[in-house]
């Protein structure tokens, strides 16, 4: 079997989960490129690379396991490496931006900023 | 067939996706910017990758994405790491 001679469903199948993955790379990139605070640049491409990426995966993991007829493993390995490494760098990035630049960090909720922009606990929430 | 029309929409989508990343490597305000960039840089090329695997019909690439994902990983931490405390091991 190959791919020009798939069955409607899994031909359909295959098409949604690549267009959708493609759809929010395309988004998550857009996003990176276009917003205008890095904790909000840091929004968009965590997007793209649970959805995007995971949906790329998961259909090219049922082409192989249908076309190939051997059940095949290795998207799910990288999916899995993505899904654990993700969240990490992330945070690594924002503490480390944080570092660069402290005054990213929003105000606590209930705080508000004095007139230097440090935030400040406002005198309801500390009674 | 639809996959076969969809697959080079979605290969042109994925590299539209790199060059938007590879414009925010190149302006990004901070060093925090340049390493986000390079972090969607090494995810984007990994799934550009997993599709070419699908549209050529071979196998060989999964190898390729796995070592891309696993040093892409270990070179945002380094970054990150290198930016927050001036050094990689402490």
């Amino acid at each position: 079997m190959t791919i020009e001679d798939l069955p409607l469903w899994l031909d359909l199948l295959l098409s949604a989960l690549v267009i959708i993955g493609a759809f929010f790379a395309l988004v998550g990139s857009w996003g990176l490129a276009k917003l205008s605070d890095f904790l909000k640049r840091l929004h968009g491409p965590t997007k793209a690379s649970t959805l995007g990426v995971g949906c790329v995966l998961i259909a090219s993991s049922i082409w192989f396991s249908i076309g190939l007829r051997t059940f095949s493993v290795h998207e799910f390995l990288i999916t899995l490496f993505l899904f654990l490494t993700a969240p990490v760098s992330a945070h690594l990035l924002v503490k480390s931006a944080m570092h660069l630049d402290s005054s990213i960090r929003p105000p606590p909720p209930g705080a508000t900023k004095d007139a230097k922009g440090n935030a400040s606990p406002s005198s309801s929430s500390t009674e | 067939m639809i996959i076969t029309q969809v697959l080079p929409l979605a290969l042109g989508a994925f590299a539209l996706a790199l060059l938007l990343a590879a414009w925010r490597l190149l302006i990004g305000p901070g060093m925090p910017d340049r390493i986000l960039a390079l972090d969607t840089l090494y995810i984007n090329s990994l799934a550009l990758l997993v599709l070419a695997g699908l549209q050529y019909g071979t196998t060989l690439y999964f190898e390729v994405a796995l070592v891309i994902s696993m040093l892409g990983f270990v070179g945002t931490v380094v970054l990150s790491k290198f930016l927050s405390h001036g050094d990689i091991a402490e």
